[in-house]
């Protein structure tokens, strides 16, 4: 990594536990201003809760964590939230909220304590749920959504919010392909503008196709990082996942595909058909799709 | 007819907060005037408006004639201190109950229901059986304070035990610790020997506001409207709070802060109202339900409109209590009890069908 780059955020040394679990082992993370570095790994990894360390929620965690080389606990929670957003996984209580209502919540950071939002805060947070699709939701209550356009929603809030840093867990997983791919587009667009992300992806083709870094975890530890050639091969994947799998570049999009053969203990073999997650020509066809 | 009203309060919800708050404001402020006016002219001593317009403004200081003596005092020693008395208790109750439906992401929540109002109560009860109201002016909004206090951090305290807070939790503590304060003050009653801080005990089993005076005015407006003042302030805090403890930290607000100050701001407008008025049932209940159906959840708006509409909420329902039976009284307790428990129970069947966090 060179040194010359910006470090956006950045994080050493990172544990977290809660009673004798431990949540978090000792996790570095480097992301470069302009970067899309992704996060991935089985469930339990420690993904969420690496987002929410990053963020600064955590309260007995150890470890530093710098927002553009200043450490968090240094800083006012105001002017964190000013520099950074979270899009969590868990759908918060909304209770009569419409959606343009919670959008313009993104605001509050850069606003002074008794400021109101004017007439510039409309208008950002109506242009952050043009980006998502959502406006013609504007006026309706979070409650009458879907699960899929409530999380999109809020995802325009974290826009809004016009971070220099947003942080996403699972932002895809209430979205049929379409917005999928929409979703991930925008990040990565915002991306490319200089914006700094760090998402977890269940999806390691989605991960793949649209991340600069991957940082697989698994127990809590990072197993590997770099990019997404370097960090998902079948040997990582095999480890962190108990899959076997082979991994080729798409012939339609270019990046990697990956096919899950089957589960990597002994009794499982390819052509068994006892729960084996075999999903293998599905994603690169969806994508395929959607770019024609 | 419906559907001109829903499209009125859909382009009400768009509007800039400040349009919303001046529009709801000048509503309520001029229902509370009209009903004012209305409780001044009402009662034992019937007074026509147009006396009482003279008193109110030769009272203000203006050159207004064409009243009885015994009209003026009725009315600046009696019925006006008593409704302001009301007004600032309902101003209590509202921004209470807003503040904890907010704050426990709950539309059930209530200082009645969760138990700050009879922790209130307790500590009014402990004061009198003790002689320490006697003592000094502000004893008894004081123990009054720290009982809504205690109860409010014990039942939040049950409610959090294990750091994952639960809305079940908190109804259920709130159940139990009303039973066990209630269970407290009736030992007190019954182990009481002195009949006259009996008789001042029982004033609290059924909220009232009988010869209310001046004094009773100036003890609770200052700490009411201070207390609601800090509410308001935080008002921001409340909308993100609302949505969760990581979405609120997330942006920015300060939550075990933020927190303690409205808990023990909403314990400080209860404990001072039970301390002037006793517990008035509902009030926090009922007030900022209907008003966040109107006009939304933001309680920049919400919280104001809702002291408001308590204010409206306790005066009318006080006027009713007092005039529907004379020459008896009907305490304003029983009243808004008699109106706010159907509606509640109305509350739960329409949850049924709702997704709510219980």
């Amino acid at each position: 990594m060179s040194s010359d780059k910006l470090q956006a955020l950045s994080a050493e040394g990172l544990s977290y536990s809660v009673g004798a679990q431990t949540l978090l082992d000792n996790v570095r993370l480097h992301a470069e201003q302009g970067q899309f570095v992704g996060l991935i790994g089985p469930n339990g990894a420690g993904k969420s809760t690496l987002l929410r360390a990053l963020s600064g929620m955590l309260v007995h965690q150890h470890g530093a964590v710098l927002l553009e080389g200043t450490d968090l606990r240094s800083m006012s929670s105001r002017d964190v939230a000013a520099g950074m957003a979270l899009v969590s996984q868990i759908a918060p209580y909304t209770h009569g909220f419409t959606s343009f209502e919670l959008v313009l919540m993104g605001r509050y950071p850069h606003l002074g304590r008794f400021q109101i939002e004017g007439s510039k805060d409309n208008s950002i947070a109506r242009d952050s749920m043009r980006q998502t699709d959502t406006e013609r939701f504007a006026d309706r209550t979070l409650d009458t959504l879907s699960g899929g356009e409530r999380q999109r929603v809020f995802v325009s809030r974290a826009l809004a919010q016009q971070p220099r840093i947003l942080l996403l867990d699972e932002p895809t997983s209430n979205l049929d392909v379409f917005h999928q791919l929409k979703v991930l587009d925008l990040v990565r667009e915002l991306v490319d503008e200089g914006l700094t992300a760090v998402a977890a992806i269940h999806d390691l083709q989605m991960s793949a196709r649209y991340c600069d870094r991957l940082v697989l975890l698994s127990e809590g530890r990072v197993l590997a990082e770099g990019t997404p050639e370097e960090v998902l091969t079948p040997g990582a994947i095999e480890s962190a996942f108990g899959v076997r799998s082979a991994v080729y570049p798409d012939p339609v999009t270019g990046t990697l595909a990956i096919s899950l053969i089957g589960p990597a203990d002994a009794h499982a073999s390819p052509a068994s058909d006892n729960g084996a997650p075999a999903p293998v020509e599905k994603a690169p066809v969806a994508a395929h799709g959607v770019e024609a | 007819m419906r559907a001109v009203g829903l499209t009125t309060l859909r382009g009400y919800r768009r509007m800039a907060v400040t349009s919303r708050l001046v529009i709801g404001a000048s509503a309520l402020l001029l229902l509370i005037l009209a009903s004012a006016a209305v409780s001044l002219s009402l009662g034992p001593v019937s007074i026509p408006a147009s006396h009482v317009a003279s008193i109110v403004l030769s009272s203000l200081g203006f050159d207004a004639a064409g009243f009885g003596h015994t009209e003026r005092l009725v009315i600046e020693q009696i019925r006006l201190p008593r409704i302001l008395v009301g007004a600032v208790v309902g101003i209590a109750l509202g921004v209470a109950g807003a503040t904890m439906q907010g704050l426990f992401r709950n539309p059930m929540a209530d200082p009645g229901i969760i138990g700050v109002s009879a922790g209130g109560a307790l500590g009014a009860v402990v004061a009198i059986a003790t002689g320490m109201a006697g003592l000094f002016l502000l004893a008894l909004p004081a123990f009054a304070f720290i009982g809504a206090m205690a109860a409010s951090f014990l039942v939040y305290g049950i409610a959090a035990v294990g750091g994952r807070f639960s809305m079940a939790t908190l109804l259920l503590a709130g159940v139990a610790v009303n039973a066990f304060l209630g269970a407290i003050v009736s030992a007190i009653i019954i182990l009481l020997s002195d009949n006259e801080a009996l008789r001042e005990i029982l004033f609290w089993l059924a909220g009232g506001l009988d010869s209310r005076s001046w004094e009773h005015v100036r003890i609770s407006a200052p700490l009411i409207l201070g207390g609601a003042a800090v509410i308001l302030l935080m008002a921001r805090d409340l909308n993100l709070l609302m949505l969760g403890d990581d979405e609120a930290r997330s942006m920015g607000v300060r939550v075990g802060m933020a927190r303690i100050l409205l808990l023990a701001a909403a314990a400080l407008v209860t404990g001072t109202a039970v301390a002037v008025s006793g517990t008035i049932a509902f009030v926090g209940l009922v007030t900022p339900h209907i008003l966040r159906l109107l006009i939304g959840p933001d309680h920049r708006v919400l919280i104001p409109m809702s002291a408001l509409g308590g204010a409206v909420f306790v005066t009318v329902a006080d006027t009713v209590a007092r005039t529907i039976i004379q020459p008896a009284e009907f305490r304003v307790g029983i009243l808004t009890a008699f109106v706010g428990a159907p509606f509640f129970i109305l509350l739960l069947i329409r949850n049924k069908r709702q997704v709510y966090s219980l």
